[in-house]
């Protein structure tokens, strides 16, 4: 495994026009105009803190084999990189391939990252830990880690969300951590991370907090990429071993963007290899009703601690989002996709609430794996990609998550109620 | 001379300590802000703080929050605040007004029209809660060409590293944020204030206002005994929250806390 500052080597890296993204961000945690450290003074200290931290055991081969330890034996790594014959067929064009982080512990990507930072909250000293979760994965990624290292956790969840992950709600306690909901502002994740920052500026003293994507505050961004590369650069390590050559495209949804990001980095220099980021269309991104800030061509806002394309209205209020996923729902969206939609780096899109059900449905009838709804995403958009490929052709979808928690959202659109 | 500077130097030549209240503007509508600043003025104000009403106030707690969003509701927007600062220089060309808030609504309306703006407005200095001085590097010229002040926070927290820059960039004041935590948590402790402002005297002239934790006249003298500046502002939103129905009422009661806060520091 290669220490968490570098990809695995791209063969037509050194020539690569992209070659210069693989060095983001600067020391001050820009990502070309995007990113930074817009927070309270109070906060600056714990950051500067982490930053320092981070920097000294980001290329530590000790800390680099405890963290590649537990990624084996506790999480189940590396997950398999699995070849839907039977849709591929159906969609009659490119060869679709499922990164199956469905399969990890806890069921989703979001635990290569909370194993990371819960290393670094041990080594830092800090007894208990926060987190702020949309639909509950990174939430129960935290508890579970917490619990396995004797932390005290407490989880920020909005209001609305707690109503339709009711599941991951009961995980989270099961778990040992309390789960506070969060009444103010829209009642999602944007207003979970408010109170999660609210949390951590009053316990800075005692408290780490275990952000679940990859935006908020340098280092935050930078962190969480590193954490959940490993996806990519086992997917790039599958694709050579299993297709005998790079895929021709990777497809991954985009709430904030860490499962994309995972997946992405380790391939930005290879050119050849098409990039498709999937946000959360909703309702439509012409009707307004969606969390779509990167494809609906957002302005450039600040919140939560980083520069980045955010849905806000005139005023420089943020606005309401709507997803029938949780986990995407969020006005906001990583810095450094930001910065490769101004690059040209990667392609992003939306998909609507209709057509991630149908993709939901049609991989859980024809392959036998139930998506998560976030994951699904990026299923609904091979579904329109796939087709326009030729069947010599390859695309990676990263299956982000398993849809055990979306059981009940999707059987109440069925008209039944457990 | 900016008005900030200006009324300092009067203070420190009285020998008084200023007592800085702050309001969200809008709140709990826009029309009656003006005349909240005015009977702030009445009662002892020397600088009005007055806040930008934000979506998501991430350093506030929840008296502050449901200000923003009775103000929000009313559709007050960071132009409007240019409107009433407007109004209220009609009246008095003397008090300092700061506006405080979030950075998303000056990016949104950029940061040349906002200077110019501002300053068009006769407001004299900005808080920005989620911009330290690091990440000031493009608004901080075109504010300071049109003497507007940047203040800047320094929390118990802060190292002596970053306090030194902090100082270094900042205009009008340092606000200095008694405890860990949002607007209107705990009751601050004068002797551990004291204890950080003493290093920050060595590294500026600067005024050093205190802010977070002040409720009364009791913690306001305390404070007025070791900084030379006094930040009220969640007493004062807690005020106008339980007066919404009887908006006609809450200048009085405005003037209430703050005459207090006032004789118990010039006592």
């Amino acid at each position: 495994m290669t220490g968490l500052s570098t990809t695995s080597s791209a063969p037509t890296g050194a020539t690569s026009k992209f070659n210069n993204l693989t060095h983001m961000p600067d020391a001050r945690g820009h990502f070309g105009p995007y990113g930074g450290r817009f927070v309270s003074e109070t906060l600056s200290f714990a950051l500067e803190d982490l930053e320092n931290i981070y920097a000294s055991l980001r290329d530590d081969p000790a800390f680099q084999a405890e963290f590649d330890r537990d990624l084996a034996h506790y999480v189940g790594r590396p997950s398999p990189l699995y070849h839907a014959e039977r849709w591929s067929q159906k969609l009659g064009g490119a060869q679709i391939w499922l990164k199956r982080e469905d399969l990890n512990h806890t069921g989703a990507h979001k635990v290569n990252n909370t194993i990371g930072q819960a290393l670094l909250a041990k080594k830092i000293g800090k007894p208990r830990v926060i987190a702020e979760t949309g639909a509950g994965q990174h939430g129960v990624a935290t508890a579970t880690v917490a619990a396995r290292l004797g932390l005290e956790c407490d989880v920020y969840m909005g209001a609305a969300d707690v109503q339709r992950q009711k599941l991951n709600v009961y995980r989270m306690h099961l778990l040992g951590a309390r789960v506070i909901p969060v009444e103010s502002g829209t009642r999602t994740l944007k207003d979970a991370m408010n109170e999660a920052l609210r949390d951590w500026v009053t316990n800075v003293d005692n408290t780490f907090y275990i952000i679940g994507t990859v935006a908020g505050p340098h280092p935050y961004p930078l962190i969480v990429r590193d954490f959940n590369a490993v996806v990519g650069r086992e997917a790039r390590k599958q694709s050579m071993e299993q297709i005998g050559r790079l895929p021709d495209a990777l497809i991954a949804c985009v709430g904030g963007g860490s499962n994309a990001l995972g997946l992405f980095y380790p391939f930005v220099e290879d050119e050849e290899v098409a990039m498709y980021g999937v946000e959360a269309g909703g309702d439509g991104v012409e009707t307004g009703r969606h969390a779509a800030p990167l494809s609906s061509n957002a302005p450039r806002g600040v919140l939560h601690g980083n520069r980045t394309y955010l849905m806000s209205d005139e005023a420089g209020q943020v606005s309401d989002t709507h997803s029938i996923s949780a986990g995407l729902d969020y006005p906001g969206v990583g810095p450094e996709h930001a910065l490769w939609k101004d690059v040209g780096r990667v392609n992003y899109v939306a998909a609507n609430d209709n057509d991630v059900l149908e993709a939901f449905r049609e991989l859980t009838h024809m392959e036998g794996i139930m998506p998560a709804l976030e994951s699904a995403h990026a299923l609904a958009y091979a579904k329109v990609l796939a087709p326009t490929m030729r069947p010599d052709q390859h695309i990676v979808v990263n299956l982000s998550g398993r849809g055990d928690k979306d059981i009940m959202t999707v059987a109440k659109l069925d008209g039944i109620e457990f | 001379m900016n008005r900030i500077d200006q009324r300092f130097s009067e203070l420190k030549a009285q020998g008084r300590k200023a007592l800085i209240p702050y309001i969200t503007a809008g709140d709990p509508a826009p029309q009656y802000t003006v005349g909240f600043m005015h009977a702030l003025v009445e009662a002892g104000a020397d600088v009005i703080e007055l806040g930008v009403p934000f979506s998501d106030p991430m350093a506030d707690g929840p008296v502050i929050q449901k200000a923003c969003e009775r103000a929000l509701k009313h559709g007050t927007r960071l132009v409007d605040l240019f409107e009433m600062v407007k109004e209220f220089r009609q009246a008095d060309t003397q008090t300092p007004v700061v506006l405080m808030g979030y950075l998303n609504p000056i990016e949104r309306i950029g940061y040349e029209v906002f200077a110019d703006k501002a300053a068009n407005a006769g407001v004299d200095g900005v808080l920005i809660v989620d911009m330290p001085p690091e990440e000031a590097g493009e608004i901080g010229p075109l504010m300071k060409s049109r003497d507007l002040a940047a203040i800047f926070l320094v929390a118990p927290t802060t190292s002596h590293e970053r306090a030194a820059t902090i100082c270094a960039h900042g205009q009008g004041y340092l606000y200095y944020v008694s405890l860990k935590g949002v607007t209107g948590a705990a009751s601050l402790n004068a002797a551990d204030v004291a204890a950080h402002l003493t290093p920050l005297r060595e590294m500026t002239d600067l005024p050093l206002c205190v802010g977070f934790g002040i409720r009364d006249g009791v913690t306001a003298a305390e404070v007025a005994n070791v900084a030379d500046g006094v930040i009220v502002g969640s007493a004062l939103v807690n005020r106008i929250a339980e007066n919404t129905q009887t908006p006609e009422i809450i200048p009085g009661q405005l003037k209430d806390v703050l005459a207090d806060m006032r004789s118990a520091m010039d006592a």
